[in-house]
């Protein structure tokens, strides 16, 4: 089976986001003075192949942990869906 | 003393030669080491030297743990070899968990190339063991992710175990506890983010990093 995984990686708590502060503070130039949080990270995609969504989300945590995020300073967020077959070679290339 | 001295070059270091520069007035051979090389041979010390490793892409110092010369470095350090991690060499150390702790972007973000004072909080090191504690350094920094984070659990260790190497006297960087140096448990693992090879020569406006060097080769007197 063939998945699609986005990570999401995003700040620990406690942890420096200046992009997201500074962001936040020329959000009001723009008129929306109604923002009180922002918060800049990270998105990374992948396509994996495993034998079913239990091996593949376990497959991309040890990604996760090892590699794609940083534990002491990061946190991540894993969202799979399985890939339909006729189109992901479409998929691949595209 | 160490007379042979591996400095292990990834794509992108940049301080490797004036590490050599620095180091072979005081008696030691630099051997270059490639970071695709699988052993570092018959060497006494390691020295990771600053730059940008791999780019620095992801996080710095992330892609570097991969390198084969990682394994050797880590069978060095865990065998009680010396192991110096300098500025990128350190968020390298910490990404390859030989040290604890991570290198966040400095407060205020902005990259930061100024002189730093520093004082020896410990002299249990291997940069550290001919000096004594609170002697006072003047070392240039030159980084944007030198801001030393860790949770408090691991903070409480490093404290317990003497493991804070150096400390900045005016905090430049929001650094936690004002660190800029460390160490491993067993001390012969350092890590900081100032360039000791920058101030190596009179020219150079100091030379208060050739006592860190002295200390780290063992070099006598």
């Amino acid at each position: 089976m063939r998945f699609n995984a986005r990570v999401e990686v995003g700040h620990q708590p406690g942890i420096l986001d200046p992009q997201g502060a500074t962001v936040q503070r020329a959000l009001p130039a723009l008129g929306y003075d109604n923002v009180s949080e922002v918060q800049i990270g990270k998105s990374i995609r992948l396509v994996i192949d495993a034998a079913d969504e239990a091996t593949a989300r376990r497959q991309v945590e040890e990604m996760c942990e090892h590699l794609l995020a940083n534990p002491v300073i990061e946190t991540y967020e894993i969202f799979l869906s399985e890939m339909a077959s006729d189109t992901s070679a479409q998929k691949l290339n595209g | 003393m160490a007379r042979r001295v591996a400095v292990v070059v990834f794509p992108g270091t940049n301080c490797e030669l004036d590490v050599a520069r620095a180091i072979e007035p005081l008696g030691a051979q630099c051997v270059s080491v490639f970071h695709s090389e699988p052993v570092l041979g018959a060497v006494d010390a390691v020295i990771i030297p600053g730059g940008f490793a791999h780019g620095d892409y992801l996080r710095t110092g992330a892609l570097a743990q991969f390198s084969p010369i990682m394994k050797a470095v880590a069978t060095f350090a865990a065998a009680g070899g010396p192991v110096l991690g300098i500025c990128n060499g350190f968020q390298i150390l910490t990404e390859t968990g030989l040290l604890p702790g991570a290198l966040q972007k400095n407060v205020g973000l902005r990259f930061i190339c100024a002189d730093a004072a520093l004082t020896v909080a410990s002299n249990r090191s291997v940069l550290t063991r001919k000096m004594s504690t609170n002697d006072r350094l003047q070392i240039p920094i030159n980084h944007f992710e030198g801001n030393f984070i860790c949770d408090r659990e691991t903070l409480a260790q490093i404290h317990a175990n003497d493991q804070v190497v150096l400390r900045y006297a005016d905090n430049p960087n929001g650094s936690l506890d004002d660190i800029a140096g460390i160490c491993n448990e067993a001390g012969n693992v350092v890590g900081l983010m100032p360039h000791p090879e920058r101030a190596s020569d009179p020219i150079l406006g100091s030379v208060d990093g050739v006592a860190l060097f002295k200390s780290f080769l063992a070099v006598d007197a």
